[in-house]
């Protein structure tokens, strides 16, 4: 609850009020604010500190960008968070739902969730290694439980969550459970889990560079390793620039999404 | 016609007897309104004649038949409003209709006339975020009216609206009712509101939850202002507020 409602103060402050003060428009700062960076960056490596200035960098991303080794990376890449992130959160709805709904599922899956939730999934690498061998395998299962895990407790909290009075309306207005299911618990608890796929998205992409780890030939995460072994500092400063970027386009789709299907809340 | 005998509600875990001995007939198109002190089990009566709830002895019966649940000839309006907020007024309203299956054509056609009726015209496509409470109320009690109920139920539905839009709702709600009318049971804690707008007046006290005084109110309809504040209607009030307020202690 509170995430949602942060967000939404977030989303507020961020909408052009007619009525402030007015100053600079945001996206002036942001981008002033970008360009300071780059400065401070560029002000270390000048320094001595032993960082590539960004121009290198930027030449090492054309590189890698002109000899398509960047773009197969970012592909291996996507695809592994995309494959693990859909499958977690086909499976954490239903479970989620689930849980909510019926007291038993609750008390038989709960513990479990529980007890993985306080295991890292990178933890779980050695583990998936052994057993699921080093294909690509391990690697989308650690991301799927890593968004598994934080969807499904969203859902949950979402399916518990439901106005009682809600749904005791649905049932004077003769709704049976299967409607009431279909037609108050789904929409009442879809801002729960679309905060659920957010925090799920964020680990996704928090497990992926560790989970390339396991013996793969292209990915962000492995390209970064590989240029550890030679001090290739920019081609690391270009997989790490890349993650970010990506990361946070993929939360704006999802933003983006949230205010669509949500857009009836009331803000506060 | 409602018909509670000897209703008695204990709950068992917190060993709480919330109905004591309620016996009470609610005769069709009557307007009776339930008021009294918080704990004297005015919700408890509304539950259990929503079929939210049941009680633990006696009989609950609507048209000869015990009350086995919630139906579509028991509409019920909550003092929160319980409308849900990611449908538009017109799709809130025909909540109830799709629930039963009605044709596309004709659930619209029903709750074009009861938007109407509530006089929401204006606002059918909005979303709850956007109304008033007021207004807000005024989708409830259309939703409710959309799905044909013989009977009312209304618990606390104006509580948590200021005093003059209460008084607008209450005109509105007579209005309404005098147009298309039904049994309703209408529970408040106010008294001028308990007076104005029913048939009889039921006064319930608490510890445990029992019906101390039934007040017959032989104003006519449609109620005005004028009557507000006559003679008569000052009379039956003050009968109902010192029924409320100078309950005794034990039964």
């Amino acid at each position: 609850m509170t995430v949602v409602q942060a967000d939404a103060e977030v989303a507020t402050a961020s909408a052009p009020a007619p009525g402030r003060r007015r100053g600079v428009p945001k996206a002036v700062l942001n981008l002033i604010s970008v360009g300071l960076g780059i400065a401070i960056w560029w002000g270390f490596s000048l320094a001595g500190h032993d960082i590539p200035a960004p121009p290198e960098v930027l030449s090492r991303g054309r590189e890698l960008v002109a000899d398509g080794t960047l773009l197969d990376d970012v592909l291996a890449s996507l695809g592994r968070v995309l494959a693990g992130f859909v499958l977690g959160v086909a499976l954490a709805v239903p479970v989620g739902f689930l849980m909510g709904w019926y007291g038993m599922v609750r008390g038989l899956i709960e513990p479990w969730v529980q007890f993985f939730r306080t295991i890292p999934p990178l933890a779980i690498i050695p583990l998936a290694v052994v057993l699921l061998g080093i294909g690509e395998t391990p690697k989308i299962f650690v991301i799927f439980l890593a968004s598994f895990l934080a969807c499904v407790i969203a859902t949950f909290q979402g399916v518990v969550g439901v106005d009682k009075t809600l749904i005791n309306a649905a049932r004077v207005l003769g709704a049976r459970d299967g409607t009431i299911f279909a037609r108050v618990v789904v929409p009442a608890s879809t801002p729960f889990i679309l905060v659920g796929m957010r925090v799920g998205l964020g680990s996704s992409w928090a497990t992926l560079v560790a989970a390339e780890l396991i013996a793969a030939q292209q990915g962000l995460g492995y390209r970064m390793q590989s240029a550890q072994l030679y001090y290739d500092l920019p081609t690391i400063f270009v997989g790490l620039i890349s993650i970010g970027v990506l990361g946070l386009l993929m939360d704006r789709i999802l933003l983006f999404a949230e205010r669509r299907l949500t857009h009836w809340q009331e803000r506060r | 016609m409602i018909k509670l005998q000897h209703v008695r509600k204990v709950f068992a875990d917190a060993n709480f007897t919330a109905l004591g001995d309620v016996s009470l007939d609610i005769s069709d198109n009557e307007f009776v309104t339930v008021v009294g002190p918080s704990g004297c089990g005015k919700t408890t009566v509304m539950n259990i004649l929503a079929g939210l709830d049941f009680p633990t002895g006696g009989q609950a019966l609507v048209d000869g038949e015990t009350i086995s649940g919630p139906g579509p000839d028991r509409g019920v309006i909550f003092q929160q409003y319980a409308l849900f907020p990611w449908l538009t007024v017109r799709k809130n309203v025909e909540f109830g209709l799709r629930t039963a299956g009605v044709p596309r054509a004709e659930r619209r056609r029903t709750a074009e006339h009861f938007i109407d009726l509530v006089g929401l015209s204006d606002f059918a496509d909005a979303l709850p975020r956007t109304l008033s409470g007021g207004m807000k109320q005024r989708c409830a009690i259309a939703r409710a009216y959309a799905v044909n109920p013989s009977i009312l139920l209304m618990d606390e539905p104006f509580g948590a609206v200021d005093a003059l839009t209460r008084v607008r709702l209450q005109e509105q709600l007579l209005r309404t009712w005098s147009q298309e009318k039904r049994t309703v049971v209408f529970i408040t804690h106010d008294v001028d509101e308990a007076v104005f707008l029913a048939n009889r007046v039921v006064v319930m006290a608490a510890r445990p939850g029992r019906i101390v005084e039934v007040v017959d109110v032989d104003l006519p309809y449609p109620r005005t202002e004028e009557m507000r504040l006559s003679p008569a209607f000052t009379a039956l009030r003050n009968r109902v507020w010192s029924a409320v307020y100078h309950q005794e202690t034990v039964a």
